[in-house]
């Protein structure tokens, strides 16, 4: 089935089998392999990506339940600065491995994003999709309180459609995007 | 000229970080090879029968499909069993062989019958379900204990009663010791099977160079060289033709030390295919053929004065092995665990019979602590049950039996001689932190109101830091336990530090660079940490046993030492100087009192690069090789308080308060220190609250996901208060300690008796873990149902 998905401002078009996950589609088709996938029940969240502004767990959804959509993966968060949520993991040892991190920075985007003064508790509580086997998140908890209190809101990719200032090279990127097109 | 700012005891930020936040984790799922094949195994879905035939016609002829092999196919190219990496002297043991690919009876769900290659993994995946077996089961035997009685079903024919080995360790003398006890306590404790469960599944991609007849293997690995040697022996392929690569390793917690046989699998496959060939676990594989842990059933005494005085400790230990031998296996519960069993007290007599045995399941070798946890829990258990029988505070017990302050040696009756050590201050330290006697009066006042309010105070010390390779190839390991480093300036004063560990998110690509960055100041970003690639570092033996800091520091401070040195003669000949004038400090050579005029690091890197003008007998270039070979193992230290809540009602546990203070003697990064014990406190409270696996009758694992299987979340837990004393050891250069695995350690101990002293004035005496809600009830139904 042909599917046309937008991942970190891209567009991606492809002849994909019906049952292909999202994060298959992103990890295999697209090639990017900052997404992972650490069970495959849906209970790790390693592989959460934001689709149309809300974090969900890439290996739930079908490519083709996608088709249309609009995705930012870990990949994607950065504009060329991190984001308040990266350097706020780095800065509060936030990860080891590092293989649940992008997930637990997706979540906690998403998180924080409409609570920006959100309580331990509620970290824990909302953090309840994501499995993390080395930090014991006391320091993942840290982070995304750190990460809260630095949030700016108007991360890059997910500015479509509301009406935001971009930043210059994204204006560059999708400049050159255009042309190609 | 510049300084550089001492950074030993700082918490600097990673160097690993920035490609982990960014997504760009090299982990090897996410590496590709043109032409690459995918690999899916086909596993047995019985945990013991006769494979009379298998199939595969039908599989061979599905879309996409390139390959199938069964494991006839795979020997008969000359691939050998997966070899066991230790072998216990003086116990008899048995073992049998293990082949990659089951060639005529299987034993463990799980184990591998056939595999199937094909252009993309869901292919593969289909045709698994096409190759045809033709089981004839047989007898299935899970329980350890139950294995060894006659009439159970064998899991090796070969091997009678299922028994592996008969291993023991005694010192003192026990008999005299219990019949002399005013008191004896003793418990069966069933220390249950864990699933390791790193958030990173394993994954293999090999790579087989027909021209140059030699393979490269990309691998989730703790000790790629270890598996390089491993599978030389396996494969047939020489060692110095195999490449191992471990590069992001997304958390072993053990369970990626062993040589597994999907390692050779690929490699069988890429030679057969000649193309790269890659395979990935999914959890439930994970959960079924990546190695498990603990699972002993324990029967434990220990012997007492009516003062507090403990006067012997002896165990029989049944430990369930699996049905193969993964790596380590067997010198985990003995080696690793019979020996500890004096723990942080002076105990005169020790005696332990571990039984080693087979089962129908999979495979169990280290996991986080790996034997040291369960004989802590065993010591730490016991030390509760004689406080209780004597009405005595468990803290003043453990007081009067603590091992006294010891800097040089302190030899216990199992033998071991622990470094160094001085427990009390930690102990103090915590109940200072805890507030310990104000919460036993609230603890008190609680009970009075029907409230169950429980506090586990454990003191604890365990072997790390493995350790002297002469005691390696005593206790029957077959291999080395030293490292090597190789610290290499280039000639703009860039630093490639090359070590044979193998990190996989304990942060030593920090915490090594901040150690040459300290001794020879040279700023930590300018420091790369090369580690993980067997052909870019020096032979190692890997990251486990939370051995990486202690054991490989000792040979980058050899390497250290080396370069100061000829620095110091490079720096005498260009300053015109004697070499006894030469001073070096913070990245500077100089003539005492003429800093200014001297030579930063750099310059003699520079120097000795360009080897212009050498001082005689001294060669080119800035780099020096070195090997640490430890003198003992290291013994860190510590205590941990919990507190719980037990609901009556529910038998739900709250857990409320964590204190830990931990000595791993001097710290580099406290930043990194404080993660590793958090994550260790974890894993290990989770042992007694949420994590158990299990096996039904028939070998089924029935929590065989992580819908099952209950891994922790954060709302699950409270906010962890550390603290912590600094005693060096003496066992190498920095006096550095491990502290991977204390917080495991000493958690598990600590939140089971903090439960059982909430329950314990119901009548509850014991619960075996995990301490579920509904398991928990009961215990408190029945103790007052007893009562009645």
């Amino acid at each position: 089935m042909e599917v046309s998905i937008k991942i970190n401002g891209a567009n991606y078009e492809r002849d994909v089998e019906p049952r292909t996950l999202l994060v298959d589609f992103i990890r295999e088709d697209v090639g990017l392999t900052g997404t992972n996938v650490g069970c495959d029940t849906s209970q790790c969240g390693a592989c959460t990506v934001h689709l149309d502004g809300s974090a969900v767990k890439s290996c739930t959804v079908l490519a083709v339940q996608a088709d249309g959509a609009s995705v930012t993966t870990i990949e994607g968060l950065a504009n060329g600065e991190l984001h308040a949520m990266q350097k706020a993991f780095t800065e509060k040892h936030g990860l080891q491995c590092g293989f649940c991190t992008s997930g637990m920075i997706m979540t906690a985007v998403k998180l924080v994003e409409s609570h920006p003064d959100i309580e331990e508790d509620d970290i824990r509580h909302g953090l309840e999709g994501n499995l993390c086997r080395c930090t014991g998140y006391e320091n993942i908890v840290r982070s995304v309180a750190e990460g809260a209190r630095q949030f700016d809101p108007h991360s890059p990719w997910e500015m479509e459609p509301a009406e935001h200032k971009i930043t210059l090279r994204e204006a560059e990127r999708r400049a050159r995007e255009r042309s190609r097109a | 000229m510049t300084t550089t700012e001492r950074v030993f005891g700082k918490s600097v930020r990673r160097l690993e970080d920035p490609r982990l936040i960014t997504g760009k984790g090299r982990f090897t799922d996410n590496l590709s090879r043109d032409g690459m094949a995918h690999m899916v195994v086909v596993r047995s879905p019985y945990a013991h029968a006769k494979v009379k035939s298998i199939d595969t016609s039908t599989a061979a002829a599905m879309p996409g499909v390139v390959g199938v092999y069964t494991g006839q196919e795979m020997a008969a190219a000359g691939f050998g069993g997966i070899p066991c990496a230790w072998v216990v002297p003086d116990s008899d043991t048995q073992t049998p062989s293990h082949p990659p690919i089951a060639i005529d009876t299987v034993r463990y769900v799980g184990d591998a019958v056939a595999i199937v290659l094909a252009e993309s993994e869901a292919q593969a995946r289909d045709a698994t379900y096409a190759v045809d077996v033709d089981y004839e089961r047989l007898g299935v035997v899970v329980n350890p204990k139950a294995a060894t009685e006659d009439g159970a079903p064998l899991v090796h024919d070969e091997v009678a009663g299922n028994q592996c080995f008969h291993w023991t360790v005694s010192g003192g003398d026990v008999e005299a010791a219990f019949s002399q006890a005013d008191v004896v306590v003793g418990e069966t404790i069933v220390n249950q099977r864990l699933i390791p469960t790193a958030m990173e599944p394993r994954a293999a991609l090999g790579d087989w160079d027909s021209a140059m007849e030699s393979v490269t293997l990309w691998v989730t690995s703790q000790n790629p060289h270890i598996a390089r040697f491993l599978l030389s022996l396996d494969t047939g392929i020489p060692e110095h033709k195999i490449r191992v690569v471990a590069p992001d390793v997304g958390g072993g917690f053990g369970s990626k030390i062993a040589h597994y046989p999907e390692d050779s699998m690929v490699i069988f496959a890429s030679q057969q295919l000649d193309r790269p060939v890659k395979w990935t676990e999914t959890r439930t594989e994970n959960y079924l053929a990546t190695t498990h842990g603990r699972d002993h059933v324990e029967e434990v005494e220990m012997a007492a004065k009516s003062d507090g005085t403990i006067l012997g400790l002896r165990a029989k230990t049944w430990a369930n092995l699996g049905a193969y031998l993964s790596t380590a296996s067997t010198g985990v519960p003995t080696i690793l665990h019979g020996l500890m069993l004096s723990g942080a007290y002076t105990i005169p007599a020790i005696h332990e019979d571990v039984y080693g045995v087979f089962t129908n399941t999979t495979p169990v070798d280290a996991y986080r602590g790996a034997g040291r946890p369960e004989a802590t829990f065993m010591v730490e258990r016991m030390m509760d049950l004689v406080a209780r029988e004597l009405s005595m505070d468990p803290v003043e017990l453990r007081r009067k039996n603590l091992i006294p302050p010891f800097t040089d040696g302190h030899e216990v009756a199992t033998g071991l001689i622990y470094d160094t050590g001085n427990y009390e201050p930690a102990l103090d330290q915590a109940l200072e932190m805890f507030g310990y006697e104000e919460a036993r009066k609230q603890q008190s006042a609680a009970r009075a109101k029907g409230r169950l309010v429980g506090i586990g105070v454990v003191t604890y010390t365990e072997i790390c830091g493995l350790g002297p390779s002469e005691v390696a190839g005593a206790v029957g390991f077959g291999g080395g336990l030293w490292e090597s480093a190789i610290v290499r300036f280039h000639p703009s004063g860039k630093v490639h530090l090359m070590v044979g560990v193998s990190p996989h998110g304990q942060g030593e690509a920090t915490t090594f660079a901040q150690i040459v960055s300290d001794q020879l100041g040279v700023a930590v970003e300018d420091v790369e940490v090369v580690y993980g690639d067997t052909d870019q570092t020096p032979m190692g033996w890997g990251t486990y046993g939370s051995r990486t800091t202690p054991v490989a520091s000792g040979a980058i401070m050899g390497a250290i030492e080396e370069l100061k040195e000829k620095g110091t003669k490079i720096a005498a000949h260009l300053l015109e100087a004697a070499e006894e004038d030469v001073e070096f400090s913070d990245g500077v050579f100089s003539v005492k009192g003429s800093r200014e005029e001297g030579k930063t690091i750099q310059d003699i890197a520079l120097a000795a690069n360009t080897a212009w003008s050498m001082p005689e007998g001294v060669d080119p270039g800035f780099e020096a090789s070195s090997f640490f070979n430890p003198a003992n193992f290291v013994y860190p230290f510590g205590t941990h308080i919990a507190q719980v809540e037990v609901d009556p009602e529910t038998g739900e546990i709250d857990f409320q308060r964590y204190v830990a203070v931990d000595d791993c003697g001097p710290i580099i990064n406290p930043m990194i220190v404080e993660g590793q014990i958090h994550g260790g406190i974890v894993q290990g409270a989770a042992q007694v609250l949420w994590e158990g696996a299990h096996y039904d009758d028939e070998g089924n694992l029935t929590t065989g996901s992580m819908m099952d299987y209950a891994i922790p979340k954060a709302e699950f837990l409270p906010k962890f208060e550390l603290g912590k004393t600094e005693t060096p050891t003496n066992v190498n250069p920095l006096g550095v300690k491990g502290v991977g695995e204390t917080g495991t350690i000493g958690s598990t101990p600590t939140v089971y008796n903090a439960v059982m002293d909430a329950l314990a004035h119901l009548g509850v005496e014991q619960i075996d873990m995990p301490l579920t809600p509904e398991k928990v009830w009961r215990a408190i139904d029945e103790a007052q149902k007893g009562g009645n």
